[in-house]
C-alpha cells in the first residue's frame, strides 16, 4: 500500500538466473548477457518458459537486473491497529467493524499496545534499530475501501530501521549448494489494513467488507539488493519463517497475511539504475518469482527494441504468467502526506531511559522484549546442524513445513534410530506422503510416536527397510494400529532362523543353474539376481546382508 | 428561575423549590418561543423530558446525582449523539443519526443533564457568524433586547427593525443564542479558532476554551484536529467552572488527553489580585479593533492595577502572521478530515451511480457548501508534495513560533492575559454578509485563534454593553492546564463588572401571540 520513494542506492548484484518450477528445482544459468533476439509478443512469451537459451556475452550488453521489496504482513492481534474491532480471517462480511474501522465522523484511533511489541520484536530480529520516538502520518487516496480516505502509516519516522535479512538461495544444480545472501531493510512501518472490495461485475457494483479495514500491517521494506525472483522469493520465504517463529504474524500468503509487492529494474552494469517498475498482487512465493523474471526478461527486452521503461504498477497474471499494467493505477498519485494528529508521537524505552515509577501497562520496553525474543529460524537451523549432523539443505527443508520441525523432534525423542536416519525418513518418506496428498504435518495420520516405534523396529532389525516401508503405508491407511502390531499381523518380521534361510538360498540356487554359473564366471551382478530370488521367496522377510553373506559362502564353496 | 445560574438552579432543584421535569418543560417552552432565533436545529423534547423525569425520581430518593442533574443543557450539532440527529448544519449529514454518545455528551448525561437539543452552527463549524449553515444563521437574541432595542429607538427612527438583527458570532452561535435566552443553563461549543469565545462575546455570555487535552474530543466531528476543544457556554464563569469539573479528564477514547488524574475543579474566591500579574499583548492592538472594545479593555487593565495586581504589556511578536498560519493548517487538516465523506457509509449520497469517482464528485458537491469545498481545495493544494514544505511545514514551525510567544511570556512571570475577544460588538446580519467567510473569519478570530495554535485555555467574559446596548466580552488566557487558575481570575473580573442581565420581556410581549399565555406568565426573568 504505502509507496515510500526507494532509493535505488545499492546496484544489484549481476543477475542470476533462475528457473523457478514449481518451488522445486533450481536450474541456474550462468551469469549473462540478453541478447535474445527472439520475437515474439508478449501473449507468446507467457506460453513459454521464462527464461531459456540465453547465452553469455561479456561486455557493454550485459545486464544487470535489481529487485526490491515491499512486504506488508498482518500482526496476528486479537483486536485491530487503532480499534477493539477483532481480528479474524474469514469471519462473516462486515461483522468486525467498529464505529472508528467505519470512520464514523468524530471517532478517534486509539494504538494497540500488542501491534507496537509486534513491531518491535520483528525489528529486533530483523537486526533494525528500533526508533524510540515514531510517528504516525495519513496517507489520502479515495477507494471504496478505505472508509476514511486516508490510511494511518509511519511515512516520516517509522517505528524501526536499518535492518537486515540473511537469507539462502541454492547456487549450484545440487540442492546442497547453498550460499547465504543478505538484503538491507531499509524500514518497518506500523499501518492500518484496508477494507476488501469485491467486484459483481454481471451487477455493475461493488460490495464494500470492512473486516479487514484497519487491521494491523507490518510494512517491511526490503532495499534493492536482490537480482531476481529466486532470491526474492528466498527471502520473502525466510522473512515469513522469522515473522512465525516471532508470532507477530501469521504470514500466510494464500490467505493475504503476507503480500508482497515488488519493484524491478534493469540496466548496464556501471550505469545508472534504470527506470523501475511495481509489480503488486504476489500471492506466493511462486508466483513472486516468476513475476520478477518475467518483468526483469520484459524489461531487457524493451529496452534492447529501443523502447523505454515507464515508471508504472503492473500486476501479476498468474494465469498467463505475464505483468500487465493496472488501469486503476495509471497517473501519479499524490498521496498528500500529512502528520496524524489525533495520535501523539510513539514514545518507545529501553532499561536506561525508563521512567522511574513507570506504570509498565503504559510503557513499552525493548530490551525486555529483546530478552524475550524466540529462537530463529536461522539459530534452530544451527542447532540442527550441530546436534544431529545434518546437511544444511535438511535443516532448511525440516523448516520449512509448518509442524515438521516439531514432528522431527518429537520422533527423535522416541527412537533409538540415528538422526540421519530419522532425517531421512521424515524428510522422504514421511513429507514425501503428506505432498502425495496434500496434507499438513498436523493433518497426518502417521504420529511421531508410530513413526519412532517404527524406526526402532528398524534399527534392530526386527525388520527390513522395506518391509519398514510396507508397514509406514499401512500405518497412513489404518489410523490406530501400532507398527508392531502391522508387523506381526503382515507377517513382516524379518526371518532369524539361519537355517531356514539357509534351505531357502539353497532352494533357490538349485532352481537356477544359470545365475549361479554366471556367477561363477565372474559376472559380479549375477548375486544381486540370486538374492532379488531369494527375497521374493521370503516375502521380503529377509535380511539382505544376511542373504549376500549365506549365498556367497555358499557360492565360493 | 430560567434567569438563574446553573449553581443557583442546582441548589434551587436540591431544595426542591422546582423540579426537574418542570424546568425542562419551562425551558422547551421558551426553546418554542425563540424559535425564531434559529438555535435550535434539533430539539430533543423527548429525551429532555425523559431524562428529567429520571433525575426527579433520584431527587425524589435522595439520589442525585450531583450539581448538573437535572440541569438542561444543550450541545452543539457537531457532537454525537446516540439515536440524535448529527448533522453538523451540512447536507452531507442530514439525517445522520450517530450510534455513539461524544464522551463529553456522555458525561454530561452521566451525571444527570437534560439534554435539550442540537444548536446551530456554521456548516462543519466552518465561520465566524453563524450564518453559514443550512440550517440558516442564527439570530443573536440582544437584537431583541430591551437595551439595544432601546438604543436603536432614540437613533434609528423608520428603520425596518427586523431586518436588522444581529449575528451571534460562531461558529458555536446556537450554543451562545440558547444559553442568551435562557433556553438551557449550559451548553457545548466547539473552539478551533474562536468559535465558543467570539459568540459567546457577542451574546453576552461566558464561553471557556479550556486546554487542549484537558477535555475529551471523542464524537466531536473535527475541525482541525490539533486545535479543536469542546467549548464551554454557560452564564456565568463559576458554573463554566462546573461543567469543566464534569468534563475534564482523560478519555482512553481520545489519545490526546492527559493521563494525569485532574482534580476537581472548584474555584476559589480570589480575596485580592495583589499577586498577579496581567499581560496585555501590544500586538493586540488592532487598528481594527473598535475604539469602545479599546477603552474597555484598558479600564479592565486598570480595575486590575488599581486593585493590586501587577499589568504589564508584553510582546507576542508571531501574532500578525497567526491568520495565515491558521488558514494553511486549518485547510489542511480539513481537507484530510473531509475526505470520509463520500456517501458511502453513512450520510448523503448522490443518484449518480456510473463509477464510484462519478458518485464520489457529486455527492461532495452536493453535501458541501462552498466554503467547504474551499478550504477542501486550499487545503489538498497546501497539501501537494510540491507545496507541502513551503506551506504546510512552513506553517507548522510558524505555529511552533506562536507557541513559544506565550511560553516565554508565561515563563517571564505573566500569571494571565488580557485581550479584547473580538474586534467590536455583534454587528447586523446585513452588514456581516457583504464579507464573504473567508474574510471574516481572518478578521474575527485575530484574538482568539493564537490561543488554539498554542492549545492554551482562554475565557471570555461578558464587560459591559456597548452605545448601541450590545455587550462586550474580553478574554484571558492562561497557562496550559492552568485552567483553574484562569478562570478564577476571570470569575473575580466577572464580579467587579457585573455585566447587565439580558432583557428579552420586549421579546416575551411580542412573540406571545403564538403561545398560550398562562403558560409564558411561568417563565420568570431574573
Amino acid at each position: 500500500m504505502a509507496a515510500p520513494v526507494k532509493r535505488w542506492s545499492c546496484v544489484g548484484k549481476r543477475w542470476v538466473l533462475a528457473y523457478i518450477d514449481g518451488g522445486s528445482r533450481h536450474g541456474r544459468g550462468a551469469a549473462i548477457g540478453f541478447t535474445s533476439r527472439r520475437k515474439r509478443g508478449q501473449s507468446s512469451v507467457a506460453q513459454q518458459p521464462l527464461i531459456t537459451a540465453q547465452k553469455s556475452r561479456k561486455g557493454e550488453h550485459e545486464w544487470e537486473a535489481v529487485v526490491g521489496l515491499e512486504i506488508h504482513a498482518q500482526i496476528s492481534s486479537n483486536s485491530k491497529l487503532f480499534s477493539g474491532s477483532q481480528v479474524h480471517f474469514a469471519a462473516p462480511p462486515n461483522s468486525l467493524v467498529s464505529f472508528f474501522d467505519a470512520s464514523l465522523p468524530g471517532t478517534l484511533p486509539v494504538l494497540n499496545r500488542r501491534c507496537v511489541e509486534a513491531a518491535v520484536m520483528t525489528g529486533l530480529a530483523l537486526n533494525c534499530r528500533i526508533n524510540k520516538k515514531s510517528l504516525f502520518d495519513r496517507k489520502h487516496y479515495f477507494y471504496a475501501d478505505l472508509p476514511a480516505g486516508y490510511q494511518i502509516t509511519q511515512q516520516r519516522l517509522p517505528i524501526a530501521v536499518n535492518g537486515s535479512l540473511a537469507y539462502s538461495v541454492c547456487v549450484g544444480k545440487k540442492p546442497s549448494q547453498v550460499s547465504t545472501k543478505t538484503v538491507r531493510i531499509k524500514q518497518i512501518q506500523l499501518e492500518q489494513d484496508s477494507g476488501k472490495s469485491l467486484h459483481d461485475e454481471p451487477r455493475s457494483q461493488t460490495l464494500i467488507d470492512l473486516n479487514r479495514a484497519g487491521v494491523g500491517l507490518l510494512e517491511v521494506v526490503l532495499e534493492p539488493d536482490m537480482s531476481c525472483g529466486e532470491e526474492a522469493a528466498s527471502a520473502v520465504r525466510e522473512l515469513q519463517l522469522i515473522l512465525q517463529a516471532l508470532g507477530t504474524s501469521q504470514a500466510n500468503m494464500a490467505e493475504g497475511q503476507l503480500r508482497v509487492d515488488a519493484n524491478i529494474s534493469v540496466h548496464h552494469p556501471g550505469e545508472p539504475l534504470g527506470v523501475r517498475t511495481e509489480v503488486k498482487n504476489l500471492n506466493s512465493a511462486r508466483f513472486l518469482a516468476k513475476a520478477i523474471d518475467f518483468e526483469i526478461e520484459r524489461q531487457i527486452h524493451e529496452l534492447e527494441n529501443g523502447r523505454k521503461i515507464l515508471n508504472e504498477t503492473r500486476s501479476f497474471d498468474y494465469k498467463l504468467g505475464c505483468t500487465m499494467p493496472m488501469r486503476d493505477k495509471e497517473g501519479k498519485q499524490d498521496y498528500r502526506f500529512m502528520p496524524e494528529p489525533n495520535l501523539p508521537p510513539l514514545l518507545l524505552h529501553d532499561t536506561a531511559s525508563l521512567p522511574p515509577g513507570a506504570d509498565p501497562q503504559q510503557v513499552i520496553n525493548i530490551d525486555w522484549i529483546r530478552e524475550r525474543l524466540p529462537e530463529l529460524p536461522s539459530e534452530t537451523r544451527e542447532k540442527l546442524i550441530q546436534q544431529y549432523g545434518m546437511l544444511p539443505e535438511h535443516s532448511f527443508a525440516l523448516l520449512n513445513e509448518v509442524g515438521l520441525l516439531e514432528f522431527f523432534q518429537n520422533v527423535i525423542k522416541e527412537t533409538r534410530a540415528e538422526p540421519k536416519k530419522v532425517t531421512s525418513w521424515v524428510l522422504n518418506i514421511f513429507l514425501g506422503f503428506l505432498k502425495q496428498q496434500n496434507l499438513t504435518v498436523n493433518e497426518s495420520p502417521v504420529t511421531p510416536s508410530a513413526l519412532a516405534e517404527l524406526l526402532n523396529l528398524l534399527d534392530r532389525k526386527a525388520i527390513s527397510s522395506s518391509a519398514a516401508k510396507q508397514v509406514f503405508e499401512e500405518l497412513w491407511r489404518s489410523k490406530g494400529k501400532t507398527p508392531s502390531q502391522i508387523v506381526s499381523e503382515k507377517k513382516l518380521e524379518l526371518m532369524q532362523d539361519q537355517e531356514a534361510l539357509e534351505r531357502v538360498c539353497h532352494t533357490v540356487m538349485e532352481g537356477h543353474p544359470q545365475v549361479v554359473m554366471d556367477v561363477k564366471r565372474g559376472n559380479p551382478r549375477a548375486i544381486n539376481k540370486l538374492m532379488g530370488l531369494v527375497r521374493k521367496a521370503t516375502l521380503s522377510r529377509a535380511d539382505p546382508t544376511v542373504i549376500k553373506k549365506i549365498l556367497e559362502r555358499k557360492l565360493s564353496s | 428561575m430560567l434567569g438563574r445560574t446553573l449553581r443557583e438552579v442546582s441548589t434551587a432543584l436540591k431544595q426542591g423549590h422546582i423540579t426537574p421535569t418542570e424546568l425542562c418543560q419551562k425551558c422547551l417552552f421558551l426553546i418554542k418561543k425563540t424559535k425564531f432565533l434559529n438555535a435550535y436545529i434539533t430539539v430533543s423534547e423527548e429525551v429532555a423530558l425523559k431524562q428529567a423525569e429520571e433525575s426527579e425520581k433520584r431527587y425524589k430518593k435522595g439520589h442525585s446525582l450531583g450539581d448538573l442533574d437535572g440541569i438542561p443543557v444543550a450541545v452543539k450539532d457537531n457532537f454525537s449523539t446516540s439515536g440524535i440527529e448529527t448533522t453538523c448544519a451540512s447536507n452531507m449529514l442530514k439525517g445522520y443519526v450517530p450510534p455513539y454518545n461524544a464522551t463529553v455528551v456522555q458525561k454530561l448525561l452521566d451525571k444527570g443533564a437534560v439534554l435539550m437539543g442540537k444548536t446551530n452552527l456554521d456548516e462543519f463549524a466552518m465561520g465566524s457568524g453563524s450564518t453559514d449553515g443550512v440550517f440558516g444563521p442564527v439570530k443573536n437574541p440582544w437584537s431583541y433586547s430591551k437595551q439595544y432595542r432601546g438604543k436603536r429607538k432614540q437613533k434609528a427612527h423608520g428603520e425596518n427593525e427586523d431586518s436588522n438583527w444581529l449575528i451571534t458570532g460562531g461558529s458555536s452561535g446556537g450554543s451562545a443564542a440558547a444559553v442568551a435566552a435562557f433556553t438551557c443553563f449550559a451548553a457545548l461549543g466547539s473552539d478551533t479558532g474562536g468559535s465558543t469565545r467570539n459568540p459567546a462575546a457577542h451574546c453576552g455570555v461566558v464561553g471557556f476554551k479550556p486546554s487542549y487535552g484537558l477535555v475529551s474530543r471523542h464524537g466531536l466531528i473535527p475541525l482541525v484536529n490539533s486545535m479543536d476543544v469542546p467549548g464551554i457556554l454557560t452564564r456565568c464563569v463559576d458554573d463554566a467552572a462546573i461543567v469543566l469539573g464534569m468534563l475534564a479528564g482523560h478519555d482512553p477514547r481520545d489519545s490526546t488527553t492527559i493521563q494525569d488524574p485532574v482534580k476537581p475543579f472548584t474555584l476559589p474566591t480570589l480575596a485580592d489580585v495583589n499577586k498577579l500579574c496581567i499581560g496585555i499583548p501590544k500586538e493586540y492592538l488592532a487598528p481594527e479593533l473598535s475604539s469602545e472594545v479599546r477603552s474597555f479593555w484598558s479600564k479592565a487593565a486598570n480595575l486590575f492595577e488599581s486593585e493590586g495586581a501587577k499589568v504589564i504589556e508584553v510582546s507576542l511578536p508571531h501574532t500578525s502572521y497567526s491568520i495565515i498560519c491558521y488558514h494553511v493548517l486549518c485547510t489542511s487538516e480539513v481537507a484530510s478530515n473531509m475526505a470520509r465523506f463520500d456517501g458511502l457509509e453513512y450520510g448523503h449520497r448522490c443518484d449518480i451511480n456510473v463509477s464510484t469517482e462519478a458518485m464520489y464528485a457529486a455527492t461532495r458537491r452536493e453535501g458541501f457548501n462552498d466554503v467547504v469545498r474551499g478550504r477542501i481545495l486550499s487545503g489538498n493544494f497546501f497539501l501537494l508534495k510540491e507545496n507541502y514544505e513551503n506551506y504546510f511545514i512552513k506553517a507548522q514551525k510558524v505555529r511552533r513560533l506562536i507557541a513559544n510567544d506565550f511560553v516565554n511570556v508565561f515563563n517571564s512571570g505573566v500569571d494571565v492575559l488580557l485581550t479584547p475577544t473580538t474586534l467590536s460588538e455583534a454587528v447586523p446580519y446585513l452588514e456581516f454578509i457583504k464579507e464573504d467567510n473567508r474574510t471574516r473569519s481572518a478578521q474575527d478570530d485575530i484574538f482568539t485563534q493564537a490561543v488554539n495554535m498554542a492549545g492554551l485555555p482562554a475565557v471570555s467574559v461578558p464587560v459591559a454593553l456597548s452605545n448601541q446596548g450590545l455587550p462586550i466580552g474580553l478574554q484571558f488566557i492562561g497557562r496550559a492546564f492552568c485552567d483553574q487558575q484562569l478562570l478564577t481570575v476571570a470569575s473575580w473580573f466577572e464580579k467587579q463588572v457585573q455585566f447587565p442581565v439580558i432583557q428579552l420581556q420586549e421579546l416575551m410581549d411580542d412573540f406571545s401571540s403564538d403561545f398560550e399565555i398562562e403558560k409564558l406568565s411561568s417563565v420568570s426573568l431574573k
